[in-house]
């Protein structure tokens, strides 16, 4: 996993609520078998206006040609609520997002991007409104996220400080995955094991 | 109850961050492929093989199940499911074997979900098993992967809330309508960074079926999970289940579940109460789950909404679904039909549309489906003779999977097409593009099948 310290990059916006992973991602791209590749079907059905993909809807947002490339994209409440489908951290990602920052995030959609290295920042809501009103009158408008950090820094100088939990912040800065984190423990699970399997027999199946 | 589980679940506190012994493991061929794939490229083993079960449902045809999908991707995926519980050594409900079915219909009724147990799937409707007192939820891909090769997952203990049902249902007022009055009244994220405890005299003579469909719908409040101290209701359903516990393991499991109720003073972070009696039947009319209201109601008018905010997406939902304000909930006219999905495809549901539709005709205008929850259930409707009711009033009866939930297979609406569905979301686009989701109870969707357009189906 790529590691996370501090980003500065074009900044897109996103002024709605309760965007869905649905439309992040809608379910006619879940049928792959890879990781990869999901970034073109980001936002498909805002994004285009055929079922193929070949023609660009001009009126969204992120088709217009000022947040090309961009890295950050700041969005309403409730982002990436419904599914729980991690295709929408990939695409996301794929599509070159490393950070999103909205008032607040729904939980599993929360845990995906840190598990995928995006930084989900929660930035209170007039903070947000305030990013919004300066992406819209600002060309070429750029953040700086730095997690060492916490903090959000305006090109004006304005800077916002976030919260990021030691364990995700951890992860992201050193690129760690998750799974190398908790075997680090096995034999402390092997351990409980052996407790719970006198205790609750029940709980374990025959091979 | 859910700190009890917690607790005794947990391996080690570390960081900030907990490790938690994971029970039991349900997977499917959309959002596992990556886990495995990831398990090959590091190297690593399933610790577990025989705590993880596999059914493909989310993208099946619901007819001629035995031939060969069609669809080459879908095709690709269950044949790739196929290969990783072969390489893996994980048991695998196929297509065609009776026990398939949907994941959360399967589970209980193998008797793989137990009180005081432990249980995630990649699917957010995971939820469902709650019903029976375990702590359910769904995960993501990297963590379907966690969860393979560690048999435990990362977690962040979620806070808990209680929601009080007190007095008892209205006749033909069901659990559908139930959790949808909920989730209308503290809305899609009310629940966010919650585990939900449903009691009250409600939910204790609520079947297990019906508490499945509370617990599966909580996730659409935003909550992580949801759940309900096991009885002697839950004890009796587990009896000679296949995977559940039997014969001195079932009495020793007995004494232990019994244990598993919220002490009388146990405290919660936030507490809901509702009034059973005042819930009427529930039909949602925008785009998330918890733009609800009663079948008396009528579709809101954004014009009186204060908050701009709230106005605007109101607006933009009532754009998508067509509606204009003011509308009478019952006088929306329907195009399709959907009963299936998780939260409503069990033998009651399937039940209560029979005893509704038996010797009517669905409209002209509507066409109808029902799609079980599983082979299991599928059969027994068989045996009972509902297959036939639902035939002749003019259903389509069809092979078990999640069909229009989600519409990845060809049980899809057109563009405009406005559906009474027993499904858990009607988010723009999830029953194909530019489709209409209305939710609704099987009752419900029993009645607007054959009225054309919503009625109250206590009077009809
Ligand atoms: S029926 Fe719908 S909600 Fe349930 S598991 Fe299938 S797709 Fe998910």
């Amino acid at each position: 996993m790529e590691s996370f310290k501090i980003l500065k990059g074009k900044t897109a916006p996103l002024d709605m609520i309760d965007v869905d992973t649905d439309q992040i991602i809608p379910k006619q791209f879940l049928k792959k078998i890879e990781r990869t590749g999901f970034g073109v079907h980001l936002f498909h059905d805002w994004r285009y206006l055929d079922d193929e993909g070949d023609i660009l809807n001009q009126d969204f947002v992120l088709n217009s040609p000022r947040y090309k490339g961009a890295k950050i994209l700041v969005t309403g409440e409730n982002f990436g609520c419904g599914s729980s489908r991690e295709h929408a951290p990939w695409a996301l990602f794929d599509y070159g997002f490393k950070c999103i920052i909205s008032p607040s995030f729904a939980d599993i959609f929360f845990n995906n991007c840190r598990k995928n290295g995006i930084l989900a920042v929660v930035l209170k809501k007039e903070e947000v409104e305030y990013l919004f009103d300066e992406i819209e009158s600002n060309e070429g408008y750029q953040l700086t996220v730095d997690l060492p950090k916490q903090v959000v820094s305006t090109p004006n100088g304005k800077n916002f400080s976030f919260e990021v939990d030691s364990f995700a912040k951890n992860c992201l800065l050193k690129g760690l995955d998750d799974i190398g984190w908790t075997l680090q423990y096995k034999e402390k699970i092997k351990d409980f094991e052996k407790k719970v399997v006198t205790q609750k027999p029940w709980l374990f199946l025959e091979k | 109850m859910f700190e009890k589980i917690w607790d005794s679940h947990l391996v080690i506190e570390k960081d900030g961050n907990s490790i938690v012994y994971i029970d039991r493991h349900l997977v499917h061929e959309v959002t596992s492929p990556q886990a495995f794939e990831g398990l090959r490229l590091s190297g690593r083993k399933v610790m577990h093989p025989e705590l993880t079960f596999a059914v493909p449902d989310h993208n099946i045809p619901t007819i001629d199940q035995n031939k060969p999908i069609n669809d080459p991707i879908s095709a690709l995926q269950v044949e790739t499911l196929r290969k990783n519980c072969r390489d893996f050594e994980i048991t695998l409900f196929d297509l065609g074997d009776d026990r398939s079915g949907i994941v959360h219909v399967m589970g209980p009724e193998q008797g793989l979900t137990i009180p005081g147990s432990t249980i995630v799937c990649g699917d957010s409707h995971t939820a469902t098993h709650g019903a029976f007192g375990s702590l359910a939820f769904g995960i993501g891909t990297s963590e379907v992967e966690h969860v393979l090769a560690t048999q435990t997952l990362q977690q962040k203990k979620p806070k808990t809330m209680l929601i009080e049902v007190n007095g008892f249902l209205s006749h033909d007022v069901t659990p559908k309508d139930i959790i949808l009055a909920i989730i209308g009244k503290i809305g899609t994220s009310g629940g966010r960074g919650y585990v939900i405890e449903y009691s009250g005299e409600a939910i204790e003579s609520m079947s297990m079926e019906g508490r499945m469909t509370l617990c599966n719908m909580t996730i659409e409040a935003g909550a992580r999970a949801g759940m309900i101290a096991p009885d002697e209701k839950t004890f009796e359903y587990l009896k000679n289940r296949p995977f559940a516990p039997k014969g001195e393991s079932f009495r020793k499991a007995l004494i232990s579940w019994k244990q598993l109720s919220s002490d009388n003073d146990a405290k919660f972070d936030n507490t809901v109460k509702l009034n059973a009696v005042d819930v009427l039947p529930q039909v949602t009319w925008g785009t998330n789950p918890g733009m609800v209201t009663d079948i008396n109601g009528r579709v809101p008018d954004p014009s009186n909404i204060v908050n701009s905010i709230e106005r605007s997406s109101v607006e933009k939902a009532l754009k998508y679904m067509g509606l204009k304000p003011n509308v009478p909930i019952k006088e929306i006219k329907i195009d399709r039909v959907f009963i299936g999905s998780c939260t409503n495809s069990r033998i009651e549901d399937l039940r209560s549309v029979a005893e509704y539709v038996k010797g009517k005709r669905v409209s002209k205008d509507v066409l109808a489906m029902i799609v079980p929850g599983s082979g299991i259930i599928k059969r027994q409707a068989e045996d009972e003779g509902l297959d036939k009711i639902f035939i002749s009033a003019g259903f389509d009866w069809r092979q078990p999977g999640c069909s229009m939930c989600l519409a990845m297979n060809d049980d899809v609406l057109n563009p405009g097409e406005r559906c009474a569905s027993t499904s858990n979301r009607n988010f723009e686009g999830r029953q194909g593009k530019g489709s209409r989701t209305h939710l609704v109870s099987p009752l419900m969707a029993a009645a607007a099948a054959i009225a054309g357009h919503f009625v109250d189906p206590r009077l009809n």
